[in-house]
């Protein structure tokens, strides 16, 4: 089965200073690979790379078919491709403030998309649904608690229907009842063909819900 | 003991000022013939005011001698009656209400008021009447300005009011007013000035009218005293000699003079009651009300878009471009807002000449832009850069970023502080009456000046200022408070 996300000896300095040096992974369609080890280690690094959010100095990272090479970020336009194909939750969820629970959905599939307002609304609502969010939809972020504001995170990066989902410290602000939860959903979108990569400095989490775990040490 | 030997000393040292000099008020701003800096020794003045007081000073006796206080011309009336010197000279008009309000002595000079115009109007402007929808300059507060008031009723021309009599002319020739009514020593000092044939000053004069000294309402026994020394320089030709020197003796000075030895001058009757005189001046009141809050609005649009133009140049603009905004926004805010309604209305009239109240919206425009500029990058710098990620990771453009992202929640930060400027603006307008407008504060100036007290109109004035204000505070408080916690 052909690697949905590939990332070949990766590399990304801070002026003289290896953040990141030969980071090798595959995440496959279907499962979720968590990125481990200690806090500073780089692993949001990682992620926000492959989002191409930020720029890196060696290795390749291989998307669905869309490969991503060292140097300068490319401009947006020539990232639509990239764009569609994965979707990234922040650790601090980073929800549009001004906007409630459905519009941060819908944001998306109405501009970027282009689908209709019924459309994008029903896509939401499925969306919030199966995150069990749904009663939230008409709340502001500033009203919902870590766990709530998480899961609508979750469903707005789910909204344009990324192949690839990078989730950065997902258990963080959540307490054991909520992270077994967590795992569970994360298991049932992965059954549509979709990849998780997820960053976690918790071990239990990963065991018990990743299908393998990645463990990035420190670099030297 | 002591106390008390210094306390004689003290008496003893002002008696003796009082009784040996004669402080008198003057603006040497007005220049000659009145009273202007010696060229020679610019720490004197010189003029036939300086030599009038100084024969004033002479005749009272006990050697006195004359010392000057500069005052600006408007603020004369006030200075005289606080005590900052004993009377007041410096082509003082006498009108009904400085009668009303002060003590005044006999008139000295005879002058007319007298319109200038553009030797191509000469066929056509004879009077005041041809003015029709024309504009009229003069000096603010002075009897020109009322005729003109009085004949923007009748004739509907437009009065133009400066703060200073060189404006006028310039602005004449170069065709921002049609013509100028002012005293025909100005009006010949100017044409002098400009050069013989720059304008034209009709013959046939709109009125005439008297300098007087003006001394504190209190003061009327040193007001009798002045009057004798004036007539006795009337029939010692002293004052003539005076007037002679400084080019301004006419025969109707000759007249003047036996008139007021015979006893008849007729001095101005006192005006009208003062409540009459503020229901008179409520419609004008109104009008610069008027003038303030549109000049106000139409300067915070200007702000507004100018404003959010040097921002996004500061925040998403090439390096270039950012330098030159930084610059503009640190120039423009780096020096005074009057300064930049010089440049504008008077700096810039050799390349474009522009109307004052285009000029006033935008010097104040484009002086509240800097400001506005520092609110938006502020407000877009504060939105959150992981939700800006956040939309690029869901394929939003830059300009859909700004549009539905940043661009709303930046609003937001930026309502209240952009409503607090508003009401700054609303009463920084009031600087552009340096530039002919007259807007509320000016107006509310030639309003006291014309009552003879700053009390009421003060009052109406801070009303109508608060009426503006207060409601946009309260606004700019409700937005804090239901946006306030929304953003945070």
């Amino acid at each position: 089965m052909s690697a949905l996300l590939t990332i070949d000896r990766l590399g990304v300095r801070y002026g003289a200073r290896d953040v990141l040096r030969g980071l090798s992974l595959e995440v496959s369609r279907g499962e979720i690979v968590a990125l481990m080890g200690p806090s500073g280690v780089g692993k949001s690094t990682a992620l926000r790379a492959v989002a191409a959010l930020q720029p890196f100095d060696a290795g390749r990272i291989v998307i669905d078919g869309f490969a991503l090479a060292p140097g300068p970020v490319p401009p947006e336009s020539r990232l639509v491709p990239l764009r569609r194909r994965v979707g990234l939750v922040f650790q601090a969820h980073a929800l549009f403030e001004h906007l409630c629970v459905r519009d941060n959905v819908t944001l998306a599939l109405r501009h970027v998309l282009g689908r209709s307002g019924a459309e994008a609304d029903a896509t939401a609502s499925q969306l919030l649904e199966t995150l069990d969010v749904a009663p939230r939809a008409d709340a502001w972020p500033r009203q919902l608690s870590g766990g709530e504001a998480q899961r609508v995170a979750i469903a707005r990066a789910l909204a344009p229907d990324p192949h690839l989902l990078l989730m950065d410290e997902p258990t963080a602000a959540l307490d054991p009842a909520r992270r077994s939860t967590l795992g569970a959903t994360l298991r049932r979108l992965c059954t549509q063909g979709r990849g998780l990569l997820v960053a976690t400095h918790d071990g239990e989490f990963a065991r018990a819900h990743a299908d393998r775990v990645v463990t990035l040490e420190g670099v030297a | 003991m002591i106390a008390a030997s210094f306390l004689l000393i003290c008496l003893a040292a002002q008696g003796g000022a009082d009784s040996s000099v004669l402080v008198w008020g003057g603006d040497a701003e007005g220049g000659a013939p009145f009273v202007e800096a010696d060229a020679a020794n610019p720490s004197r003045v010189r003029g036939f005011d300086v030599e009038i007081a100084e024969r004033i000073a002479r005749g009272l006796g006990g050697g006195r001698s004359a010392r000057f206080v500069q005052v600006q011309w408007s603020n004369i009336d006030q200075s005289v009656e606080r005590g900052d010197f004993a009377i007041g000279l410096s082509g003082v008009e006498d009108t009904p209400t400085r009668r009303a309000r002060h003590a005044v002595t006999l008139p000295y000079f005879e002058f007319r008021e007298v319109l200038a115009i553009r030797p191509e109007d000469q066929e056509r402007i004879r009077s005041l009447a041809d003015l029709r929808g024309r504009r009229v300059a003069t000096l603010g507060a002075t009897i020109a300005y009322d005729m003109l008031l009085a004949a923007r009723d009748s004739t509907g021309l437009l009065p133009v009011s400066y703060d200073d009599d060189v404006h006028p002319y310039t602005d004449l020739m170069s065709g921002r007013v049609d013509a100028v009514l002012l005293d025909h020593i100005i009006a010949q000092r100017a044409l002098r000035r400009l050069g013989g044939t720059a304008f034209v000053i009709l013959a046939h004069e709109v009125a005439t009218g008297h300098y007087v000294g003006v001394l504190a309402r209190a003061d009327s026994v040193l007001r009798d005293s002045v009057d004798a020394v004036l007539r006795e320089a009337m029939r010692d030709g002293s004052l003539e000699q005076i007037l002679r020197r400084w080019n301004v003796w006419d025969e109707s000075q000759g007249v003047l003079f036996e008139r007021v030895l015979r006893g008849g001058v007729a001095t101005q009757p006192a005006g009208a009651p003062v409540a009459e005189r503020v229901i008179a001046y409520l419609p004008s009141l109104a009008r610069a009300a008027g003038v303030t809050l549109a000049a106000s609005v139409l300067s915070m649009a200007l702000a507004v878009i100018v404003g959010l133009a040097l921002a996004s140049t500061r925040v998403y603009g090439p390096t270039w471009l950012r330098v030159v905004a930084t610059i503009y926004v640190e120039v423009v805010r780096g020096t005074p807002l009057l300064l930049q309604l010089f440049v504008i209305y008077y700096g810039l009239s050799g390349v474009v000449r522009l109307p004052a109240f285009l000029a006033a919206v935008l010097a104040l425009g484009l002086n509240y832009a800097a400001y506005e500029a520092e609110i938006y990058r502020g407000a877009l710098q504060a939105v959150a850069r992981a939700q800006l990620e956040a939309a690029r990771t869901l394929g939003f453009s830059e300009m859909q970023i700004l549009r539905l992202i940043r661009g709303p929640q930046a609003l937001r930060y930026a309502l209240a502080p952009m409503t607090n400027d508003f009401v700054a603006l609303l009463k920084d307008s009031a600087l552009v009456s340096v530039i002919t407008v007259v807007e509320l504060t000016k107006q509310t100036a030639i309003f006291a000046t014309n009552v003879g007290s700053w009390v009421i109109p003060g009052i109406l004035c801070a009303i109508v200022y608060l009426a503006m204000s207060l409601p946009l505070a309260q606004l700019a408080r409700r937005l804090e408070r239901r946006w306030g916690g929304h953003a945070a």
